[in-house]
């Protein structure tokens, strides 16, 4: 898939805008809300690790307060006029083509499935998180409240609320793992625009669409 | 070109699955201890205890896990009593053993199915202290964590399923399950198990409300019937 020969930069013509401010300050906050609520739900859940950190009152605290606002970047970025660039994205990994379900049939290994801003694999895990985030507070809820709802539902929401953190930790770290395997798509998170030979090499048809130009300077 | 909202429908069904599994989960988690019971009970890594299946979550309120040997282990019985007590470790032994094996239930959710528990009715011990009858109005048990505290009615302590516990599945109580002795309340939530057991203290009066109380918690913590619930324990 990615291309193995970096063009030299002498090639290295233009700039595609891939993230605007909005979206990128919603991804790091939300990503530190998310390490601090991995962190501190493992100390909850971990016993060797609530062992080590103790201190039961203050973590739980952390955690639940964290995870209530866990929604409040997204819910900021998505009311304001500058939700465009946002609301487009969102729209691009809701929607999948044959060519998404060609990708997630081989796992990316087929040639001729040609992604558009994002492939198969980020929009299945942009869903999967979405999801499972709204799963988390639900059940989170139902274990911080738990006096509104019966022994049998404390234990669902106990259960559910534990396989999810796992389905969420393998989601992340896989997450993490392919933006450290592919440096140049992780700076396009972090300075919101990736070289026009990337884009062309792992994203065709993106720098296809009509308002996507490389800024040839 | 056929699009499809796929993303959509990914995400309504793992919210869907969450939220059916918060009504149903605890039969499914009950089916998956059955079947998975006899696997993690033979792992010798320990890698499956990190499973949510039939695990007991370590609480502790303290930055540390308190610790004691059973050697420096001392249990102090004192307060509205004739004869105040300094039990080691072998003369808890020495009462005759109980024997009980029940589930344990946290309040927020977490249950352990049947648990084995070896300790000393906890009658027991108030007895070869001998209560005060004329002002004894509650026991209240302490931590040597330093903060953590509960309480119990003389009537709810003489239950023949409360009991100083100092084994679990047939092996010393460990640090992390609050060891070498707790309390251990068979009716009540997780909670009212004052884990790290040091001092029994028969109050004058109505005791002062212990640490999860005082943080909202119900006194008197039946499992099903407390904490906001009048329906049966489960």
């Amino acid at each position: 898939m990615a291309v193995t020969t970096r063009p030299s930069d002498a090639l290295d013509e233009g700039r595609v805008a891939r993230f605007d401010r909005v979206e990128r300050m919603l991804h790091w906050t939300t990503a530190a809300m998310f390490g601090v609520l991995m962190f501190t739900g493992a100390v909850l859940y971990v016993g060797s690790l609530s062992a080590l950190v103790g201190r039961r009152e203050l973590v739980r605290v952390v955690h639940v307060w964290t995870g209530l606002l866990l929604p409040i970047p997204l819910i900021i970025a998505l009311v304001g006029p500058w939700r465009r660039a946002l609301g487009d994205d969102v729209r691009r990994l809701n929607r999948w083509d044959d060519d998404d379900r060609r990708w997630m049939r081989s796992l990316g290994r087929d040639p001729f499935a040609r992604p558009a801003k994002f492939n198969a694999g980020q929009k299945l895990n942009a869903a999967f998180v979405a999801g499972a985030a709204v799963v988390m507070l639900a059940t989170g809820s139902v274990m911080h409240w738990f006096a509104r709802f019966p022994d049998d539902w404390r234990t669902g929401a106990t259960f559910v609320h534990d396989w999810t953190a796992i389905g969420l930790f393998v989601a992340i770290t896989g997450h993490v793992g392919k933006a450290l395997a592919d440096p140049v798509a992780l700076r396009g998170m972090i300075r919101g625009w990736v070289p026009a030979w990337w884009a062309r090499a792992n994203r065709p048809r993106w720098v296809q669409e009509p308002d996507v130009r490389a800024d040839e300077g | 070109m056929g699009e499809k909202p796929i993303g959509r429908r990914v995400a309504l069904g793992v919210i869907g699955a969450g939220l059916t599994g918060i009504v149903f989960g605890s039969h499914v988690q009950d089916a998956m201890e059955r079947i998975l019971g006899p696997i993690t009970a033979r792992d010798g890594t320990g890698l499956s205890s990190l499973f949510p299946v039939g695990r007991f979550r370590i609480y502790s309120v303290v930055g540390r896990l308190p610790h004691r040997s059973e050697a420096e282990y001392r249990l102090h019985v004192g307060g509205a009593v004739r004869t105040p007590l300094t039990l080691t470790m072998a003369d808890l032994r020495a009462f005759p053993p109980l024997r009980l094996t029940k589930d344990f239930q946290c309040v927020t959710g977490w249950r352990v199915h049947d648990v084995k528990w070896t300790g000393v009715r906890l009658s027991d011990v108030l007895d070869r202290a001998g209560l005060d009858e004329e002002t004894a109005g509650g026991v209240v048990f302490r931590s040597f964590d330093g903060a953590y505290t509960e309480t119990l009615t003389l009537a709810q302590a003489r239950r023949d399923d409360v009991m100083v516990a100092y084994e679990l599945e047939g092996k010393p109580l460990s640090s992390a399950h609050g060891g070498p002795a707790r309390l251990y309340v068979g009716p009540m939530y997780g909670y009212k198990s004052c884990k790290w057991l040091e001092a029994i203290d028969v109050a004058r009066g109505t005791p002062a409300p212990g640490y999860w109380e005082v943080r909202g918690y119900d006194v008197d913590g039946w499992v099903g019937r407390s904490n906001g619930r009048d329906d049966p324990a489960v």
